[in-house]
């Protein structure tokens, strides 16, 4: 699997998910830059990571999501290529529109970093294939904007299509029916609040995330 | 030329930085706040002739996440 991670100005996960990445397929991933306007050739899965793009100016991701490199990113995903956008790259990726709803500042306004309990909600992902539907599995998260609104038909929708990949065991941010990760309408676009990259080995206090980079290789190898 | 726009949240959106503002007036005993909503101002120095459909259309593509906010666009007195 050859994989790109995408870095923006004020990204600071980019790395934790090109080690989570390159622990789980053997390769290094292609670090691309916001300013680059092609991905790199044969690219089978892309990275879009965690951090705090252009300072959160205007909105977390607005700027990021009209980067260059988000044309490629856009066209790639169209094709089919896997895309998952985690914390601030969930952002970025419902401000470019493509995934829907969007991220708002946290109901209590508190930033909230700690490990959280998740229901997988559906296991037939490209993401998801290594967990059981309804297993509870723990990530953390670390964000500020992470209370996820749609509106009623929206959220419907996402429901009734099984495009909700986790729900959050105890709401901690105010997103609507405690979703805390979403899928695009054909599947291959993930985003989500959590951070799988930070929980892949034992010395990080817990492996819940591994299993999704690994079905992911398995999908996509 | 001069514009302002005006970024609010939509209706029966939850506006958490409007409520903790609301809270704080109530704090330090300004009675009769029945709600509060916080938005953005963004000014605007355009080339003359910029059309209105063109500033719509910044807003709608970068302004504004139509998804929760509404913009409304004012011209500015120049002095």
């Amino acid at each position: 699997m050859r994989s790109a991670v995408i870095v923006f100005p004020g990204s600071n996960c980019d790395r934790d998910l090109a080690v989570a990445l390159e622990q789980v397929t053997g390769r290094k991933p292609a670090m691309v830059w916001h300013r680059e306007s092609e991905l790199p050739e044969g690219i089978d899965f892309i990275g879009v990571p965690g951090g705090f793009s252009y300072g959160d100016y205007l909105r977390s991701g607005a700027m990021a999501a009209r980067s260059p490199i988000m044309r490629a990113v856009k066209d790639a995903a169209d094709r089919g290529v896997p895309v998952i956008g985690i914390c601030n790259g969930f952002q970025v990726l419902t401000e470019a529109g493509l995934l829907p709803g969007a991220l708002m500042r946290n109901a209590r306004l508190s930033f909230v970093c700690k490990p959280v309990p998740l229901r997988v909600e559906n296991s037939q992902s490209l993401f998801t294939s290594q967990y059981d539907a309804g297993e509870a599995i723990t990530f953390p998260v670390a964000h500020h904007d992470g209370n996820y609104q749609a509106d009623r038909e929206t959220l419907d929708r996402l429901e009734g299509e099984g495009r909700v990949a986790f729900r959050y065991l105890e709401n901690i941010n105010g997103s609507s029916r405690d979703i805390a990760g979403i899928l695009n309408d054909s599947g291959n676009v993930l985003g989500l609040m959590p951070h799988p990259e930070r929980v892949v080995e034992p010395a990080h206090g817990g492996t819940d995330g591994r299993r999704l980079f690994e079905g992911l290789l398995e999908t996509v190898a | 030329m001069k514009r302002r726009v005006f970024i609010t949240l939509k209706p029966g959106v939850l506006d958490p930085q409007g409520k903790a503002i609301h809270h704080a007036l109530e704090g330090l005993g300004f009675s009769g706040v029945n709600d509060v909503r916080a938005g953005k101002l963004i000014e605007l120095d355009l080339a003359d002739g910029t059309s209105d459909a063109e500033i719509e259309d910044m807003c709608r593509k970068l302004l504004a996440n139509t998804v929760i906010e509404n913009f409304r666009i004012e011209s500015m007195e120049t002095a």
